[in-house]
């Protein structure tokens, strides 16, 4: 290990997480009451500005204004609760969510440094290992605070992350079967040159291979996607913390920067799953039409790699805005059709997905 | 007997579910750029967008103290507004009125009137049991405080709130 490195790295971490995801984080909140409210025909907080100063900026102030709320909160704890296991559990939900976002590649090259913090080869693996541990964090929540609805919530949120994250796995296995590899990296890098997944229109991938491929590739996105909405308990799989029967679900005992750490949680684990999903069908980083592909060994020019992680966050920002968009067009499904949407249709379709593009690779040449 | 519910028939579409979740998103996309272009308004923006001007007549805001038409005050102080309010919001100090004055006759008028517009519950009871027509219900109704005190409406500011009401009072009748 030389230092360089570990500089490198630690710089890396900070830009992508500290400055990128945790600030769109506290954004993607207040694009969620903003876009809630004018799908509702509200306003939704257009105030908080600047502060001492008549500018309001559309309410961008907001984040900042809730995130000083949030600290300066009295941080109760109830005498009902274990408190080793209440303490913990925040902490579980938000650190997973933030470790995935390790092998996501947020841009090609700048400086000729490579755009992603650990370039592992086994990056979904890795993403599915950690992401898969924050139901800690929910059960621990649901069974340390010691009472009914937390309890409640615990247990429908474990019992349906486990479920969905059968098919979250089975569903992105016919990517993996097409490019061949497990490396996120590469996987975009193919992207960029022969077309992106979900739009098979340049390169090696306009051909009746590709677009014969581009079924599974769809059933795939809409699988991956719906589990991904079950996965980070957004509605309309909400039922861990559904408000109108469990209070607050998991999280009802909990108040100021824990309660917190609970939704940055969930928003981080938003917006890495959109980070994924957006890796693995729309191109990464790349431009569409194969625009600006780097030539291997080609050193890539800062206006270049800028464009490339500008445009990685702008995917990213557009699937979270469809995000809350289905948020607030669906409604919340019942306990038992969530699982039967998950074993009985998800599973069997993920499955049968993957024989059918063995299938079409196998057959077509 | 129970009763058997007809479950209704779905057709293969219905039964898909996806073409209900694509129509849904439909109409919340045209929900949010009807409003994000501004041609839905529902919302008023309300410190500066009040609903003032669209007030009805009969609308029952503070009450107040009204004075005729040559700014002399209607009260004679007789307290059935105080007696009659429910939460017991009206204070009055009555005074008699000297003989020397040239409405002698009238003989009471209020020292001091009180509101308490902490307990004030707007139902206009003081304005219906007014023998002289000197108490209304008018349009304002956003009043704050940094003190209970601020809170408490004085005489001077209940006719700076009433103004002037015309209309005939037996009282100013010489006659009678």
């Amino acid at each position: 290990m030389d230092i360089t490195f570990i500089l490198i790295s630690v710089a890396k971490i900070i830009g992508l997480v500290f400055l990128t995801i945790l600030p769109m984080v506290a954004y993607s909140v207040w694009a969620e009451r903003r876009v809630s409210a004018l799908i509702q025909d509200r306003v939704g907080p257009n105030r908080v500005g600047i502060p001492f100063t008549k500018i309001r900026l559309a309410g961008l102030g907001q984040p900042i204004a809730d995130g000083i709320k949030f600290l300066l909160k009295e941080d109760f704890t109830p005498s009902h609760v274990r408190k080793g296991y209440y303490w913990l559990a925040p902490a579980l939900t938000m650190v997973p969510a933030l470790l995935t976002c390790a092998v996501l590649p947020f841009g090609s090259e700048l400086f000729g440094i490579k755009m992603v913090i650990a370039d592992l080869s086994v990056g979904p693996l890795f993403i599915f290992a950690i992401a898969s541990l924050s139901v800690y964090g929910i059960v621990l929540a649901g069974w340390a605070s010691n009472s009914k609805y937390p309890f409640l919530g615990g247990v429908r949120s474990s019992s349906q992350m486990i479920s969905y994250e059968i098919s979250l796995g089975l569903s992105i296995v016919p990517i993996l079967m097409i490019f061949g590899q497990l490396n996120l990296s590469d996987i975009v890098m193919e992207q960029a040159r022969n077309g992106w997944a979900l739009l098979p229109l340049w390169g090696d991938r306009l051909s009746l291979k590709g677009f014969l491929l581009f079924i599974p590739i769809f059933i795939s996105f809409v699988i991956f996607t719906t589990s991904m909405f079950a996965e980070t308990n957004r509605l309309p799989f909400d039922l861990p913390e559904c408000e109108t029967e469990l209070v607050a679900g998991y999280h009802t005992e909990y108040s100021s920067m824990k309660f917190a750490l609970f939704f940055l949680g969930e928003y981080a684990a938003m917006i890495i799953g959109s980070g994924l999903a957006v890796t693995l069908f729309l191109g990464g980083w790349s431009l569409p039409f194969g625009w600006l592909v780097p030539e291997d060994g080609a050193s890539v020019p800062f206006w270049m790699g800028a464009l490339h992680i500008l445009s990685f966050l702008g995917k990213v920002v557009a699937f979270i805005l469809f995000f809350i968009w289905v948020r607030w067009s669906l409604p919340r499904f019942r306990y038992d059709q969530l699982m039967r949407l998950g074993w009985v249709f998800f599973f069997e379709i993920a499955l049968f997905n993957i024989l059918l593009t063995a299938g079409i690779l196998l057959f077509v040449k | 007997m129970a009763i058997v519910v007809k479950r209704p028939k779905l057709s293969f579409w219905e039964k898909l579910y996806l073409p209900g979740i694509i129509k849904g998103l439909g109409i919340t996309l045209r929900h949010f750029f009807l409003s994000l272009t501004g041609k839905t308004k529902v919302s008023m923006q309300y410190p500066e967008e009040k609903w003032d001007s669209h007030l009805p007549e009969y609308y029952r805001g503070a009450p107040a103290l009204v004075t005729d038409e040559q700014g002399r005050e209607r009260c004679v102080a007789c307290q059935l507004c105080e007696f009659i309010c429910p939460p017991r919001a009206i204070t009055i100090h009555p005074e008699e009125i000297p003989s020397e004055d040239k409405w002698a006759k009238v003989e009471k008028r209020p020292q001091e009137f009180e509101i308490d517009m902490i307990r004030c519950i707007y139902c206009g009871l003081c304005e219906e049991v007014c023998p002289e027509q000197a108490i209304f219900l008018r349009k304002e109704y956003a009043f704050t405080g940094l003190k209970r005190e601020d809170m408490v409406h004085n005489k001077k500011r209940l006719y700076e709130i009433g103004g002037v009401r015309e209309g005939l009072v037996n009282k100013w009748n010489e006659l009678k």
